[in-house]
């Protein structure tokens, strides 16, 4: 046990030297290690969110309101389907108990009618091989000439996943745009998108990855009044939308609008925050497609005098009046806007609409003072427990007690090495792992030591005793971590952010605990042992 | 150059003192599940849902005028502590009812009031879905914990120790739960951290005092079992004690300086330390009696799986 042949020295002297040379990085200024010699690591640890500031906010994908919007646009498809020359005659058209529902009139056209919706089951693409054999609807016939298109479950399921990772780009490209540094954005489950984001304004970040941002713009329909239509029921084709609760100038106005958008978040190429010339009040100006231009100029040219509706997320922002066609292409949305809300609006339109709405289920925000009250404690309580364990091992173990001392320093020392290594993210949480860690990595050593004792008890001379001592204290030093290991990793496996990052600490403290205590001591011990040859044991 | 002796080649019977200490044990852990369940756990917002706020000012506060404040709001049940300095204020604020989209209104509300007076230094809200889903994690976290250990101390040892280790370990979480129903100190996922790591640390302690059991056991074929305990206990005891020591140190050193954030959970760690180094000697030593082990089964086990490298070492041949 006290041998080690040298390509055994090598290997340790080797693992403290990466240890050492792994930590250097976290040891200088950030400014200093894209200037340190190329065979050294860059790594620098990570800190969590907790420690440095910033937000951890999960999303859910807002199931039903994706359901409702699609069925309503299978809605209209229906309509337009049927109402193709020739003509199917059709009654109570509607969304019931989700799905989209028809009645044919003539029971002769009712095998045409099953035909032309057959069409809308949309199978949809899967993989490499085209078609994944699965549409979106499952058409089936009802009593009374009745058809009925329903989501099937797989086609939902494919569609959530799709609205997952379009929805996961807008968010990155939208956190982009406002220059966050190293958002960590990824899908957690099946639905659900996690958005981690050091620094910044929790708030504005918030308010951009959480708004849908469709804008539509629709024709008002000035047949009726919008009030009189809340009373009543607006014209077929048209729906009523309001102002958002909280508009300055006119909260919760009604407006009757063409439910067809005559444009749509997807026509426009660009939008940037501005000031208006006259009022120099904040706009956002956009600028459209060579087909959204087109169709704009004719839709506005066809409209003189009318107003249009600018809506976004089903809240109208406001209804100019048309005053002449808008053929150039670009135009500007006017609205009660401060310039962050301007600029908020720009970012939105230009990194495009979200699929479905998100909604926020897990909010866990720290701001950068907390963060680095808690690396100063974690530092003060780190160094003072190191301190107080260093103290008590020399005081009961004496050398023995320096040695397990060293082995306690290279301990720390592996472990940011490999926390840098590895990329692993330090929190709170992991910090105390740390602290506990030292509290607990002396264990071997002490179970060494005292092993050692009962063997010198038995009547062994020191160096036996102490050979003895190693390898028999083996074993229960590998039953007890093996023990807390398990617990780390299902820790792991439980945990998010900040008990992650606790469990990784506590599991790599375990490792270099073993290699500290168990072979590095050893190691120390063996060269003490052949320098000093030693005739009593000094534990 | 040693300062200190731990008390060494000690004789203390402790197993003279097990049934008095187990049958207290026992009392214990039915105290605590009866607290846990009559007064319950004081749960955090990440297995209630709710909102939670830290607040700093910049200068002192008067609860009571913010008791006021909020409570005008609306929100349901809202808890306001101040955080460690007068200056910072803890406000936890329950489940705002109409689901996931209701939970933003508390912050909301908050930030309109002292958004210009006072740093958000830290807020999180946790939504129902979620609150549920975490609670379940917590659940299964510490159960799976259990039994993945069991299962390993089964493979390592015999059957008897597996049991007698779980039902240790089981005993120390029980208490830890009743400590957390009778201080009230927040439940939450961190608690469940500090429970996993009461669990690792008490077996650790245990496994070191059954290592010694079982070894001795081979050596001192008839010794009557409470004597081969006690030796085993006492032959243990100053390291059983040293490695508490500085693993309190270390907890203590946390809890003094580590900040207001992490301080339930070294609350909580320190306890474990406690209970699972007092567990080790007076709950899972005396269960194999308890559990009338017998020794056959030991040499038995030895013979059929070769079980480990440290047994090969620990003939006497080898020195």
């Amino acid at each position: 046990m006290l041998h080690f042949a040298r390509w055994q020295s090598t290997a340790i002297v080797l693992v403290i030297i990466v240890g050492i040379f792994a930590v250097i990085p976290n040891l200088v200024p950030t400014s200093w290690v894209s200037g340190l010699p190329s065979w050294l690591p860059k790594e620098r640890i990570v800190l969590g969110l907790d420690l440095q500031g910033g937000a951890y906010l999960l999303y859910e994908v807002d199931r039903q309101d994706y359901i409702d919007k699609r069925l309503r646009s299978l809605t209209s498809d229906v309509r337009q389907s049927l109402r193709t020359e020739p003509r199917i005659g059709y009654t109570g058209l509607g969304v019931i108990d989700g799905g989209v529902q028809v009645r044919v009139r003539d029971a002769t056209q009712f095998d045409q009618a099953r035909q032309r919706l057959s069409e809308l089951t949309n199978p949809l693409a899967g993989g490499l091989f085209g078609s994944s054999g699965v549409e979106e609807f499952a058409l089936s016939e009802g009593s009374n000439n009745t058809l009925r298109l329903t989501f099937t479950e797989e086609g939902l399921a494919q569609r959530i996943r799709s609205i997952v990772d379009q929805s996961i780009e807008v968010v990155r490209r939208r956190i982009d745009e406002l220059g966050t540094t190293e958002p960590n954005i990824q899908r957690q489950g099946e639905d659900r998108i996690l958005v981690e984001a050091p620094g910044g304004n929790p708030e504005q970040l918030k308010a951009l990855v959480g708004t849908t941002a469709q804008l539509t713009f629709h024709i008002v329909d000035t047949s009726i009044s919008g009030e009189e239509a809340m009373r009543t029921r607006p014209p077929a084709g048209t729906m009523v939308l309001t102002t958002s609760e909280d508009d300055p100038v006119e909260p919760l106005r009604p407006y009757v609008v063409e439910e067809q958008p005559l444009l749509t978040g997807e026509d426009l190429v660009d939008a940037q925050p501005s000031f208006q010339q006259q009022t120099n009040e904040p706009v956002v100006t956009f600028r459209l497609t060579t087909g959204g231009a087109r169709k704009f100029g004719q839709v506005t040219s066809q409209n003189v005098g009318r107003p249009f509706a600018i809506v976004l997320d089903d809240e109208v922002i406001s209804a100019p009046v048309i005053r002449e066609p808008i053929t150039g292409g670009s135009g500007q949305i006017s609205g009660s806007f401060t310039v962050q809300s301007a600029n908020d609006l720009a970012i939105l339109l230009r990194a495009g609409a979200l699929p479905a709405a998100l909604t926020l289920v897990e909010e866990r925000t720290v701001g950068p003072g907390l963060g680095a009250d808690s690396i100063a404690a974690g530092e003060i309580a780190a160094i003072v427990a190191a301190v107080l364990v260093a103290g008590s091992m020399i005081a009961v173990y004496g050398l023995f007690g320096v040695f397990a001392n060293i082995a306690l320093v290279l301990n720390v020392v592996l472990i940011l090495g490999l926390l840098s290594l590895l990329g692993a993210t330090l929190t709170l949480p992991g910090i105390a792992g740390i602290v506990l860690t030292m509290g607990m990595a002396v264990d071997a050593n002490v179970l060494i030591y005292e092993r050692i004792k009962d063997e010198a008890r038995a009547g062994r001379t020191p160096i036996l005793a102490i050979d003895a001592g190693f390898s028999r204290a083996l074993g229960t030093i590998l039953d007890a971590n093996i023990t807390t290991l398990i617990a780390a990793v299902i820790l792991f496996q439980l945990g998010s952010g900040p008990i992650r990052g606790f469990a990784v600490t506590l599991a790599i403290g375990i490792l270099t605990t073993v290699f500290t205590a168990f072979v590095f001591t050893r190691w120390m011990v063996a060269i003490w042992v052949r320098k000093r040859r030693p005739t009593t044991i000094p534990v | 150059m040693k300062l200190l002796s731990l008390p060494e080649q000690t004789r203390i019977p402790f197993m003279r003192y097990r049934k008095p200490v187990m049958i207290g044990s026992l009392i214990l852990s039915i105290l605590s599940i009866v607290l846990f369940g009559t007064i319950g756990m004081n749960y955090g917002i990440d297995f209630r849902g709710g909102t939670m706020v830290e607040l700093r000012f910049e200068e002192p506060v008067d609860i009571a005028e913010m008791r006021s404040e909020i409570g005008s709001l609306n929100l349901g049940d809202v808890q306001i502590v101040e955080f460690g300095d007068p200056t910072d204020v803890m406000i936890r604020i329950e489940e705002q009812p109409g689901g996931e989209e209701a939970q933003q209104r508390g912050v909301i509300m908050l930030r309109e009031i002292y958004g210009e007076t006072a740093d958000f230094r830290r807020v999180e809200v946790v939504g129902p879905r979620v609150s549920g889903e975490l609670a379940q994690a917590g659940a299964i976290a510490v159960v799976g914990a259990l039994l993945a250990i069991m299962a390993y101390i089964w493979l390592r040892f015999e059957w008897h120790f597996a049991v007698g280790a779980v039902v240790t370990t089981a005993h120390d979480v029980i208490l830890t739960i009743g400590l957390f129903s009778i201080t009230q100190i927040e439940f939450n996922l961190t608690s469940i951290a500090a429970v996993l790591t009461i669990v690792g640390y008490s077996l650790n302690d245990t496994v070191v005092v059954y290592d010694r059991v079982r070894e001795n056991l081979r050596r001192y074929k008839r010794l009557p079992m409470p004597d081969l305990i006690d030796l085993s206990i006492n032959q243990m005891l100053s390291r059983t004690l040293m490695t508490s020591i500085t693993t309190l140190l270390a907890l203590i050193a946390l809890f003094v300086f580590g900040g207001e954030v992490i301080r339930s959970f070294t609350f909580a760690m320190i306890w474990g330390v406690l209970v699972g180094t007092f567990s080790s000697i007076f709950i899972a030593a005396p269960l194999l009696i308890t559990l009338n082990m017998r020794r056959g089964a030991v040499a038995g086990n030895d013979e059929e799986g070769g079980d480990e490298a440290s047994e090969d070492a620990s003939e006497p041949a080898k020195a």
